[in-house]
């Protein structure tokens, strides 16, 4: 328990150093993943299994989904495919993969060690009680989160929307 | 043997911010910069995860839902601007961009 900790902790500040130096965007967020991914053990080590899931789900899965999207829209060109053929080669992912295979054995020794009792000093705060706060006294603040939400989905449609190019009121008006 | 793990989580997690806030400054690409804030809003969500622990309460985890929807919501809108920008400018140097009205 004392080791997954630590290792974790080592782990995601490794990983969040090499993310913020490393010079490609998607090398980055390769880093960051793992980075998310040692946090997402060290909440279960911690008694919170359903913020670990989230971070898995949302944080490692749907925002960074969200700025490998991006970023693959910034690079459509000519070199695309070369640059792609260099993201394949070892030397870019084998220490992300390295670093994913530690955090993996650590899940597979915490799910090991807890057929025989207790592995942990937390008392795991389950789901349940998440979602009792979350709809009684935090009610409000869940609503607020879903406007937050909205205003973010139509901010950025808004954003990204193409602009139509006006011409003159006596030209036929194009769509770009 | 519960708070020391709780005083170097908090460690973790003050590492991790600044950490962020390093990338934050030294970094002149906008994408790598929205990473930084992200890596920040982790650790502040982190902290939020250690204190419902020490405490037993499921008071963290709601906070931690709230900083993940925000995170998204920012996330969103950001990338938004970031591809206006690069359509706009065709560089992502905030240098380069750094007039309101250019």
């Amino acid at each position: 328990m004392e080791a997954v900790f630590y290792l974790s902790s080592l782990i995601a500040i490794t990983a969040t150093a090499l993310a913020i130096t490393r010079l490609h965007a998607v090398h980055a967020l390769l880093f960051l993943i793992v980075s998310l991914l040692a946090l997402a053990i060290l909440f279960f080590v911690i008694g919170a299994p359903f913020a670990a899931a989230l971070e898995v789900i949302i944080y490692a899965g749907a925002i960074m989904v969200l700025f490998v999207f991006a970023i693959m829209m910034l690079n459509l060109g000519k070199q695309a495919m070369e640059w792609e053929r260099r993201l394949l080669s070892p030397r870019i992912w084998v220490l992300p993969a390295i670093l994913t295979l530690v955090l993996f054995a650590e899940l597979a020794y915490l799910i090991a060690i807890r057929r025989g009792g207790a592995w942990s000093e937390f008392e795991p705060v389950l789901p349940a009680e998440v979602g009792a706060l979350l709809f009684g006294p935090y009610l409000l603040g869940v609503e607020m989160a879903a406007f937050l939400l909205m205003a973010g989905l139509v901010g950025a449609y808004h954003i990204g929307r193409r602009e139509k190019k006006q011409l003159h009121r006596y030209l036929k008006e194009e769509e770009q | 043997m519960t708070p020391t793990f709780i005083e170097q989580g908090m460690l973790l997690a003050a590492v991790l911010f600044c950490l962020g806030l390093a990338g934050l400054l030294i970094r002149r690409n906008i994408i790598f910069m929205l990473l930084s804030v992200e890596i920040m809003l982790n650790a502040a969500g982190l902290a939020f995860i250690l204190g419902g622990a020490r405490w037993g309460s499921a008071d963290g985890q709601a906070m931690f839902i709230f900083i993940l929807a925000m995170a998204a919501a920012e996330v969103s809108v950001g990338l938004a601007l970031i591809l206006k920008i690069f359509q706009k400018y065709k560089t992502l140097d905030t240098d380069e961009i750094n007039r309101m009205n250019g």
